[in-house]
């Protein structure tokens, strides 16, 4: 499964200074990525969304980012100047956002936007980027293509309006996709089928796909692999079949406490958290 | 305890009518939990609104609908307000933000003229398992899970018999989730309370409740107990992908879904 | 947990009276308050004006505001700050008099406005249907003249004089305050708090008083601050038409009126309530500015 690394983060920090002090939303994450698809999996405030974001570079204002090295295919992340960074969002590494009526430009129509993503990093012809478009649209399983790319966002249902997000994000043929909490805002039914479409072409392509979602059985479910985290800090790392197996108390705290269709009405175990899983294991730089 | 027929919601008039809910009957026990499942759009929560009579400025509610014994007019009774409550999903937006939890919980005693007001929001807040110390917060100052417990407080504060509860867990994390709904159960149990629980989280419906309507569309698909649930049996397809679907990813099976009617 | 400080009863965790955590909030929003410097330039000009106001008689000699031909249009220099005006009158003395006219003035015209801008939102906010069509015609129609020739119009038919233009500003001004509570009433009768609020059985007057109305309040507040300034200069405007004030009160407005005809010789005569009207003017806008940033729900509500 992992050949070579796309992707290399060594011991990241986010850091935000507040008018109350300084919080630290990452505290030393490594990881590796290679052509797979890795989950990263925490609850509210754990910092895997910062994790997602500072890899882009898309650290909200104020933050700080720290790190021993963040490579993308030998690129060197955290030093790489504007033009650089602006090449390798998009047509590098990608972005998947919850909201796709947050994402996608109101007034202009999808066919428009997708074209637009496929422009900016390729100096094909304009009928090129409408053939590709049409393509795509396909490809993310859009039943009228035709119809879809005169369509404006607010024409579309939020299953649809996430399938033409992943279209466009595919369009310019990164290596890494980055989905943040990708549907979560959907039914579990179209969901599931979003995640299809995004699982086929990443397979298919031989990406790698870093996938952030609170929800522990989808991830569980649907990834190759899987990092816990919480309170900035990995706590666990494993293969996503062998989460059931999974020993931090962390991890089996939230397995456990989740209701069950099979189980019974008893009550549920409640997670205690024990703060010595924050301390950090001395490698801060 | 509820009873409801032919509840029929209609939004706007004219070309614009949108039917939110179609003939939906259903009927709860005396401490019971019933629950309603459904997707975005299948009207679970207006069914549950319709009930609250939280609907009569914007939609037209048909039907009859009976809660202990008495039949409820468009205008809720007093009585009914006191006992018939209900525990919204936003913990961010269902407690005023310039209220602390102290005016947020006497509110409710204050206008059903109940007697020792103080005492009453102590108990609630201890109930839910918030100490005193929560007393003269605002709700920007403490967490999802504590303003959930909060609002729970507040539904609590009146002594109801009828709780109605929308989605009361899926805006929090899962470990702050299996608190709250333990102590939904609890108080359940100790209070003889019945519940009405909306949810589209299969999981939780079968936690909390005996008995399940999946809704789709509007209209009721089918109704069962949670063991029938629980034992695959049933037959209707809509249920049967809702089931496959709240098991996690499964590729194989994704390309078996169908589309339900619209 | 004894406190034993202010600031440690002001910023202590666990407030245990309901007095203390409205304190608490008042005193974390002047933090954030303290932190915009020219949200505090705002507040100090606005504060040196009221104190102006309250020390009139101390910083001022009777002598001074007399007649006094013999010192006529005299330029600024030591004895006269502000120079002197065409009855030999001491500016700057007719000016620190005049700051109590235009208090008097701002003041009373939020009396008036707010409330009822207050009212006429929220109830056509929440109720909606026909009565938000009503109230908002009828806001529309203020809306629709210009205020100056509006008040104008009034005063004329009232006949010119302070109270009069403290009116007729205040019957113009209030449309503004109407729409900006009926927008928050509208985002806000749909929120959860106010479903929950009716299915306890609170009445539509307690939901109106007790949940709607406090949330508008910020806005109307900041709108009201913003509008001092054009407030102030409405009232100078006509003073300055002499309909307003009437000499020899010293009203700014009017004061500018009696002076522009010794603008190009005598410069300092009108400009120097020139001057004040617009140090005031901004000192409104810089800390409605600064208001605002304190009672945006997205900066405040947080930590």
């Amino acid at each position: 499964m992992m050949d070579a690394a796309l992707l290399r983060v060594e011991e990241l920090h986010v850091s935000y200074n507040t008018p109350t002090g300084l919080v630290q939303a990452v505290k030393g994450v490594s990881f590796e990525l290679g052509r797979e698809k890795l989950g990263i999996v925490g609850e509210s405030g754990s910092g895997k969304s910062q994790t997602g974001r500072a890899i882009l570079g898309l650290t909200a204002p104020g933050g700080e980012v720290r790190a021993r090295r963040i490579e993308f295919e030998g690129t060197d992340l955290l030093h790489a100047d504007r033009r650089t960074m602006r090449h390798i969002r998009g047509a590098g590494i990608s972005m998947i956002m919850q909201d796709p009526k947050y994402s996608l430009n109101p007034v202009m129509t999808v066919g428009k936007q997708i074209e637009e993503a496929f422009l900016v990093h390729s100096k094909d012809s304009k009928r090129e980027a409408y053939r590709r478009t049409l393509e795509m649209l396909r490809a993310v399983k859009i039943r009228e293509p035709d119809r879809v790319y005169r369509a404006y966002p607010h024409e579309v249902s939020g299953g649809m309006g996430q399938r033409i997000m992943i279209a466009m994000m595919m369009i310019p043929e990164p290596s890494i996709i980055i989905a943040d909490e990708p549907t979560s805002a959907l039914d579990v039914t179209v969901q599931l089928q979003v995640l299809a479409v995004l699982d086929d072409m990443i397979s298919e392509r031989g990406m790698g796909l870093i996938f952030i979602s609170h929800d522990l059985n989808l991830i569980a479910s649907f990834c190759d692999r899987i990092l816990i985290m919480y309170g900035g800090q990995v706590m666990e790392e494993c293969n996503a079949a062998e989460l059931h197996r999974a020993r931090h108390p962390y991890t089996r705290g939230l397995l456990d406490c989740l209701p069950r269709l099979g189980g019974s009405q008893h009550e549920l175990s409640v997670l205690r958290r024990d703060p010595a899983w924050l301390e950090t294991r001395g490698e801060t730089s | 305890m509820i009873d409801i027929q032919g509840l029929d919601v209609v939004f706007g008039h004219g070309n614009k009518a949108f039917h939110a809910v179609r003939n939906v009957s259903l009927a709860v026990e005396k401490g019971q939990s019933f629950g309603l499942v459904g997707e975005s759009g299948s009207g679970k929560t207006t069914v549950l609104r319709a009930l609250a009579g939280l609907l009569d400025r914007v939609a037209a509610v048909s039907g009859v609908m009976t809660v202990a014994g008495e039949t409820l007019q468009q205008q809720r009774s007093q009585a009914f307000r006191r006992h018939v409550q209900m525990v919204f999903q936003d913990p961010y937006g269902s407690l005023h933000p310039r209220h602390t939890v102290d005016t947020i919980l006497s509110e409710p005693a204050r206008v059903h003229k109940l007697d020792r007001i103080e005492e009453r929001v102590v108990a609630a807040l201890e109930e839910v398992g918030l100490n005193a110390s929560f007393r003269f917060r605002y709700p920007h100052q403490i967490s999802g899970g504590q303003r959930q417990r909060v609002s729970v407080a507040r539904a609590l504060i009146t002594d109801p018999d009828i709780v109605l509860l929308d989605e009361p867990t899926s805006a929090l994390d899962v470990s702050v989730q299996a608190e709250v709904l333990n102590l939904l159960m609890r108080l359940k149990r100790e209070h003889g309370l019945t519940y009405v629980l909306v949810s589209h989280n299969l999981a939780v419906v079968a936690h909390v409740c005996e008995t399940l309507s999946v809704m789709q569309n509007g209209g009721i698909v089918e109704t069962m107990s949670v063991q029938q649930l629980r034992e695959h049996s049933s037959t209707m397809p809509y249920t049967r992908q809702l089931m496959t679907a709240s098991l996690g990813y499964d590729r194989g099976a994704i390309d078996a879904f169908e589309e339900f009617g619209q | 947990m004894t406190t034993l400080t202010l600031r440690g009863w002001l910023l202590a965790e666990v407030p245990r009276s309901k007095g203390q955590a409205r304190c608490q909030r008042v005193f974390i929003s002047w933090l954030a308050f303290k932190r915009n410097p020219v949200a505090v330039i705002g507040l100090l000009i606005i504060a040196s004006l009221v104190m102006v106001a309250l020390l009139a008689p101390w910083l001022t000699s009777t002598e001074a505001l007399e007649l006094n031909l013999a010192k006529r249009l005299q330029p600024p220099g030591g004895e006269h700050w502000f120079g002197t005006d065409e009855l030999g009158r001491d500016i700057l003395d007719r000016i620190i008099w005049g700051s109590r006219i235009t208090l008097y003035i701002v003041g009373l015209v939020s009396i008036i406005v707010v409330p009822i801008g207050l009212v006429i939102g929220v109830v056509a906010g929440y109720i909606g249907g026909w009565v938000d069509n009503f109230l908002m015609r009828l806001t529309d129609i203020f809306l629709a003249f210009p205020r100056l020739i509006l008040a104008m119009a009034l005063v004329a038919a009232l006949g010119p004089g302070l109270e009069n233009a403290v009116l007729a500003i205040a019957l113009t001004t209030w449309s503004p305050f109407a729409r900006i509570a009926r927008a928050e009433a509208l985002t806000i009768r749909n929120s959860d708090f106010i479903l929950a609020a009716r299915m306890q059985g609170v009445s539509t007057a307690g939901i109106l008083t007790r949940h709607v109305a406090p949330l508008c309040m910020s806005s109307v507040i900041v709108r009201l601050t913003l509008d001092m300034a054009g407030i102030i200069l409405t009232a100078a405007g006509l003073g300055f038409l002499g309909l307003g004030a009437q000499p020899p009160t010293p009203e700014w407005g009017a004061m500018i009126s009696l002076g522009r005809q010794y603008l190009i010789d005598q410069w300092w005569v009108p400009t120097m309530p020139g001057i004040a009207i617009l140090v005031v003017s901004l000192g409104f806008n810089l800390l409605g500015d600064g208001l605002r940033d304190v009672f945006d729900p997205k900066s405040g509500g947080n930590q």
